[in-house]
């Protein structure tokens, strides 16, 4: 049995009443739309950057719990760092989702309070679709991100 | 305690396994019949019992075996016939379900008889199923698809419908009951006047069929369509009824096997109805549930089930919607069988978790109706839906769930 206190933890509740860095940085210098059709959460992201690392990043969007309160700890996560890091970043984050995987020498800090959806297979990509979109944001790819 | 027509929900529950399954450390309080019915032990024993001692393929052998498959094939379309009061049982194709169905037609009928500048015309209501099939055929053909309103309860303005008929409409294709609302169109209405225009009409009786009677004659629909799985069968196995003078002059959807007379590599003459749209082997075992669904759903009448699943929308009408911070979505003068709802703050999504998390099954999400969603301005709903084996105890349930949300989401 799952036990909801695992998966709406004290951290995602805070980021859900009081999302960080939420609202696009008018300066911004790539950003990407993100959908999951599944449940029609939405998000865009936007990052200004500038010598290979991340300046500003901001987020706005509908949706559940978990994806709004996973995209603003990704602001967290990301802001003033390298494209590099960041993308090491997404990859530890999404080994901690599928696989429970936190070998991979990387810090995550507040984002392992998202371990939880794990046991929670359909909430995945709730919690991961801000990190695509966000990835997509660097590559620029102007198709907008689906979690399908 | 038996109802007033002899309808016993003690005995109803009991003759449906998984009722006894726990979820999460709760009894399961399963309101999603909509997305689909559970199923009776007769319908899975007339599965099991096929494939165990009757499994064979249809219309093809001369060994006994075959003649018993054929029997229950054929035996589950005289079934489906009288379920819906079709004339003929060569009326009755079987399909995969809803969506294949209405593809079917759009794909014949509509790609033979819609042409440039024509109109198909449907609801805001309709499930995407209803809409997509056309959409591809008007693309295809230069065609318009035109949609009839609603208004604020989710009820269509009829007014606009009319206004929309015209001779260049060519195909109406509504939802009987919407599965997004609830709502029940009237759709005699609505037919009587497409076909003053010669328009050829299409029910969607996905969610209907197992809510209420639906007499094809009497509603006047040129093709009715729906699942077995919403009708306490198995998935995989649906009807598509058509008039018998328009099916046979429609073309094939799709060549293969069973759907021939002959065949040479110069010339095919394809096979009489219902043959002419049964191409390969078809879901056998599907159709053994199927008709074991209908003795079933005969057996306790769907008047009673409709009488009893009445009990429960009002019931639930009244407890969910008097919760401070829940909204009801859609106010339709006439309907059945769901509730839709929002709790403020609340994304439906996360309520479906906390309400799982007590064993309780609904629906979060757009329904595959997006357009409906749009109207009322949500990006999804929670939709509690009913089966003839709920309960008010499940409501209360389901009441003292999202209490539960609140605590959590407080």
């Amino acid at each position: 049995m799952n036990d909801l206190s695992d998966l709406y933890q004290e951290i995602i509740m805070d980021h859900r009443r009081n999302p960080r860095n939420e609202g696009l940085p008018a300066d911004h210098t790539h950003t990407a739309d993100g959908f999951n059709p599944f449940c029609g959460d939405k998000v865009s992201v936007a990052v200004k950057i500038e010598d290979g690392s991340i300046i500003d990043v901001g987020f706005s969007g509908e949706g559940c719990a978990i994806s709004m309160a996973s995209a603003s700890l990704m602001t967290e996560a990301v802001s003033g760092k390298s494209i590099d890091d960041a993308t090491a970043s997404f990859e530890a984050f999404r080994k901690l989702l599928t696989d429970g995987d936190t070998s991979g020498g990387v810090d995550l800090g507040d984002l392992e309070a998202l371990a939880g959806v794990r046991a929670y297979p359909t909430r995945i990509k709730c919690a991961i679709l801000s990190w695509h979109t966000f990835k997509s944001a660097l590559e620029n790819d102007s198709a907008p991100v689906t979690t399908e | 305690m038996p109802g007033p027509h002899g309808f016993d929900i003690d005995s109803v529950r009991q003759q449906f396994p998984i009722l006894d399954v726990e979820i999460n450390g709760h009894p399961l309080v399963y309101l999603d019949s909509a997305a689909t019915s559970q199923k009776p032990q007769v319908v899975i024993d007339a599965i099991s019992n096929y494939y165990a001692r009757s499994n064979s393929n249809v219309h093809r052998g001369v060994h006994t075996l075959s003649q018993q498959a054929t029997d229950i094939y054929e035996e589950t379309r005289e079934k489906t016939r009288a379920l819906i009061n079709a004339s003929d049982s060569r009326e009755i194709i079987y399909v995969r379900g809803t969506t294949e169905a209405i593809n079917l037609v759009a794909s014949t009928y509509g790609r033979q008889n819609v042409g440039e500048g024509d109109d198909v015309i449907v609801t805001a209501m309709e499930h995407h199923s209803n809409i997509v099939p056309w959409q591809i055929l008007c693309e295809e053909k230069g065609a318009n698809l035109k949609v009839v309103p609603m208004d604020e309860n989710g009820d269509l303005i009829m007014e606009e419908f009319d206004r929309l008929l015209s001779d260049r409409t060519k195909i109406v294709a509504t939802v009987h009951l919407s599965n997004a609302l609830g709502t029940i169109n009237p759709v005699k209405e609505m037919f009587k006047k497409a076909r003053t225009v010669g328009a050829a009409t299409l029910l969607d009786g996905a969610q209907s069929a197992p809510h209420m009677a639906i007499d094809v004659k009497d509603i006047d629909c040129d093709f009715l369509a729906f699942s077995g799985h919403k009708l306490y069968g198995p998935t995989g196995i649906g009807i598509l009824y058509g008039k018998y003078d328009l099916l046979s002059q429609m073309p094939p959807y799709q060549g293969g096997g069973e759907m021939i007379a002959s065949v040479t590599f110069e010339k095919t003459i394809y096979a009489e109805l219902p043959a002419k749209f049964e191409a390969g082997t078809p879901h056998i075992a599907g159709t053994a549930g199927l008709g074991a669904a209908i003795d079933f759903v005969n057996e306790i009448g769907l008047d009673n089930v409709a009488a009893h699943e009445r009990t429960l929308l009002d019931y639930s009408i009244e407890r969910i919607g008097s919760i401070n911070g829940v909204k009801l979505i859609g106010n339709p003068k006439h309907r059945s069988g769901v509730i839709s709802f929002v709790v403020d703050g609340v994304h439906p999504h996360d309520v479906g978790t906390v309400l799982d998390s007590q064993g309780i099954a609904i629906r979060a999400g757009h329904h595959c109706a997006q357009p409906v969603m749009a109207h009322f301005g949500i990006p999804a709903t929670v939709r509690a839906s009913f089966g003839m084996y709920n309960t008010t105890n499940e409501i209360d349930r389901l009441y003292e769930g999202v209490q539960q949300v609140f605590e959590v989401f407080g």
